[in-house]
């Protein structure tokens, strides 16, 4: 081996050495999460209670039947007096849009709102450890003595009640997912009476089992390893972005604080690790921003309370821009941020489109398609033929009855259907002939206008241009 | 799970060193090697469970007894089972019923057009109208040789059509042909004079054709007089037809138009049901089994002749 060979080695070595360092948790340490009130403690309980909606929503009742139903065999949407059907999906799609710039303009501002307050892998991990805590001890020191003790009648019933409580959750949850699809009364008649269908069965063993399985056992693991959000949402970072950090600059160095003894070469951190003892992820925010942090705040929280304890202000760990933190810089407002006011565009027009969209959902879909085949038929007095298909969508509640006619063509006649009746939700496809006379014939393509008039309600106006073929 | 000996000084190596980078020896991956292992016992279900390895006239059948053509044979039935109670109301509707209900018009045109493609399309053209110069029958438009009402319809596809014209080129000399050419032509125009038409009569083409020149329904042959021609209404070849014929055997030149018969027991039934009525006889008192040999042909069976009767009519010409 030349020198400079050997000198890589030892460089690469070095780089493993420092590596192995740094500790990453694969799900071979349990973590038992210490609780602490505070503010982002309750503030995370907010954000959860929002998830109260899911299984409370189905069963709303609107007009007798359920207000929000994603009635997905009849391929219909319905939110209390609004029908959506597949011909306004692009609706759906400017909602997909909103809700993803609105993650990628919440984290740009603040961090990983989502993860840490609202996500459901957080929300039901939150609530499956906060059972665990109460039947087998909330700090990890009386989890070990628990689940190390030997197996006395007590034990079991308690792992055996916290289980049935992760299932019952689980098996909740995913009725309550169901229950959105279908009736939701019907759908727990069903249950009891074991009629549910196979579908709705597998939904709701898929979700119990998920459920079961991902706050369960999962838990932080999800965050590092499966979710792609997780790692997406680092990169919408920049300086400005204000996230959970450790004022190093005032902490360090770090060290117990000895009664009797100068502290004053020591900077704030106390070094007690209640930061992480309560981190539900198992990370330690004083190494630094990192992929484990679901900015979740607990560690606010906590350093808080022991800032109070030995009198120093709070804000160790805090809510603090990488600028903040590095530069002493003033955060610069919302505004003047390029990032932030593309998004904020982008979340507007979005918004614009929704609500255009409500504003004007059309109660029919008219349309008209030609014939390919053939495109035109000569008659025998000399005249020619087109054919149609009239498909007309009835997306009112009530059964329309439907004069068609036909204008902006000289000379052309409508033959077949005039009248037409279509039921309430339903789409009735038809024919329609048009004829114009050898005299008045233009060769090639003109157009045509096919126009409907609703007789029980004027104003419904139907209008399709279409054209007319001849021969050239 | 994940290797926790990332110091490579706590790691054997395999002795490859590149660069100055040395290859450790870490075993694979548990889970990795689970899946392996996991892949390997599902392949071994499989051939258990499914048909797999081939023999020499045979393959094992697997203890599942899958096809493909089994599941396909499944699928089928499925499909069948819903159309079922709409076949069963087709069955039981005259071609009229069909036409004037909504709900069964729109199923009898949706399941008549994979039928319309497999049996009709190749001469009549996938939407009714054939390519042009093909000589074959526009169903789409109003002239029919054969009449364009329902029940004339399904007894074109029922019985088959074959019209006939006798070849003229022994019969009529050049001048003649030339001047019953100009005739029809002009026909069609509107313009023919008394000559065309004298000659017309003196020639016999009117036992055929009617003294207007308009086609007789019941024999099937062409309207002259309108804008629609059954072969061309080009001179050559009105020439072609009136020296040739149509379907005339003794001409080799003759122009050959043979619909084909698809149910030779509906067509007798039509037939007798038909005789029936103008006879002032009640058509449900006819004793089918002396109608009947029992060993009439039927390429379609009666509802598919009936679907298919429906679809033609609403191509736009029906009457």
């Amino acid at each position: 081996m030349s020198e400079e060979s050997k000198k890589q080695t030892t460089s690469v070595d070095e780089l493993y050495e420092e590596v192995s360092e740094w500790h990453i948790n694969t799900g071979g340490i349990k973590i038992v999460a210490k609780r602490l009130a505070g503010r982002f403690r309750t503030l995370k309980w907010l954000g959860m209670s929002i998830w109260s909606v899911l299984f409370l929503g189905p069963y709303l009742r609107w007009n007798d039947s359920q207000a929000i139903l994603f009635d997905l065999p009849n391929r219909q949407f319905n939110i209390f007096d609004i029908t959506i059907y597949p011909q306004d999906i692009w609706m759906l799609s400017l909602t997909l849009l909103f809700f993803a710039i609105l993650l990628a303009a919440v984290t740009s501002i603040a961090g990983r709102v989502f993860c840490g307050y609202f996500c459901f892998q957080t929300v039901w991990t939150d609530i499956f450890t906060w059972l665990e805590g109460k039947l087998e001890g909330n700090t990890p020191q009386k989890a070990m003595k628990f689940n190390n003790a030997a197996w006395t009648v007590n034990k079991v019933s308690r792992k055996a009640f916290k289980h049935t409580l992760w299932l019952s959750i689980g098996l909740l949850t995913g009725i309550s997912f169901v229950a959105w699809f279908t009736d939701a009364f019907n759908l727990w008649n069903n249950l009891f009476s074991l009629q549910v269908s196979v579908t709705a069965a597998v939904i709701i063993a898929a979700f119990t089992f998920g459920t079961y399985t991902f706050a369960g056992f999962m838990r932080e693991q999800v965050c590092f390893w499966l979710c792609p959000y997780a790692r997406l949402q680092g990169v919408m970072y920049d300086q400005d972005t204000i996230l959970p950090s450790y004022d190093a600059e005032r902490g360090e160095p770090r060290g117990r604080i000895k009664k009797g003894q100068d502290n004053s070469a020591k900077g704030s951190c106390v070094d007690c690790n209640v930061c992480v003892a309560v981190c539900p992820t198992g990370i330690d925010i004083r190494k630094g921003q990192q992929d484990g942090c679901i900015t979740c705040g607990m560690c606010i929280d906590a350093c808080d309370s022991i800032m109070d304890k030995v009198k120093q202000p709070r804000g160790l760990i805090r809510y603090a821009s990488y600028k903040e933190l590095h530069h002493n810089a003033k955060a610069i407002p919302l505004y003047k941020r390029f990032r932030v006011i593309i998004y904020a565009l982008i979340l507007l027009g979005a918004m614009s489109g929704i609500i255009y969209g409500f504003m004007n959902l059309s109660p029919t879909e008219f349309k008209v398609v030609h014939e390919r085949q053939p495109l035109f038929v000569r008659l025998s007095d000399g005249s020619v033929q087109n054919k149609y298909t009239i498909k007309l969508l009835n997306k009112t509640k009530e059964t329309l009855e439907i004069r068609f006619d036909i204008k902006g063509l000289d000379g052309a006649t409508l033959h077949g259907l005039k009248l037409m009746t279509v039921e309430p939700g339903k789409v009735v496809p038809v024919t329609a002939l048009v004829r114009v006379s050898e005299d008045k014939l233009k060769e090639g393509v003109t157009s045509l206008i096919f126009t409907g008039e609703v007789l029980s309600d004027s104003n419904i106006t139907l209008k399709y241009k279409s054209m007319f073929m001849a021969p050239k | 799970m994940a290797d926790k000996k990332s110091n490579p000084a706590q790691v054997e190596d395999t002795g490859h060193v590149w660069d100055g980078i040395r290859e450790l020896n870490n075993p694979c991956p548990r889970w990795w090697l689970n899946s392996l292992w996991l892949s390997g016992i599902m392949v071994i279900v499989y051939f258990i469970l499914y048909p797999s390895l081939p023999l020499v006239n045979d393959s094992t059948k697997g203890l599942l007894g899958w096809t493909q053509i089994k599941e396909y044979k499944e699928d089928l039935a499925k499909v069948e089972a819903i159309r079922a109670p709409s076949e069963t109301r087709l069955a039981a509707m005259s071609v009229e019923e069909i036409l004037a209900d909504a709900e069964m018009l729109n199923y009898a045109i949706g399941s008549s057009k994979v039928l319309y493609g497999d049996n009709c399309a190749a001469c009549h053209g996938t939407g009714g109208a054939p390519a042009e110069g093909a000589g074959y029958p526009n169903l789409t438009d109003d002239d029919w040789l054969f009449g364009g009402s329902l029940n004339d319809i399904q007894m074109s596809i029922a019985n088959g059509r074959a019209g006939t014209m006798m070849a003229h080129k022994d019969l009529l000399t050049e001048a003649e042909v030339d001047q019953l050419v100009k005739f029809v032509v002009d026909s069609a125009n509107g313009t023919a004079n008394e000559a065309g038409l004298a000659l017309f009569n003196a020639k016999g083409c009117f036992a055929c054709h009617g003294a207007d020149a308009k086609g007789i329904k019941a024999m099937g042959s062409a309207n002259l007089t309108d804008k629609i021609w059954r072969f061309s209404g080009d001179e050559e070849q009105i020439r072609h037809t009136i020296l040739h014929g149509v379907n005339d055997a003794s001409d080799p030149k003759t122009r050959i138009a043979v619909m084909p018969q698809w149910s030779e027991k509906l067509a007798i039934m039509l037939q007798v049901r038909a005789d029936a009525i103008a006879d002032d006889e009640d058509p449900n008192d006819i004793d089918w089994s002396d109608e009947l040999e029992g060993d009439e042909a039927e390429r379609l069976t009666e509802t598919d002749i009936k679907k298919l009767t429906v679809y033609v009519h609403q191509f736009g010409g029906g009457q």
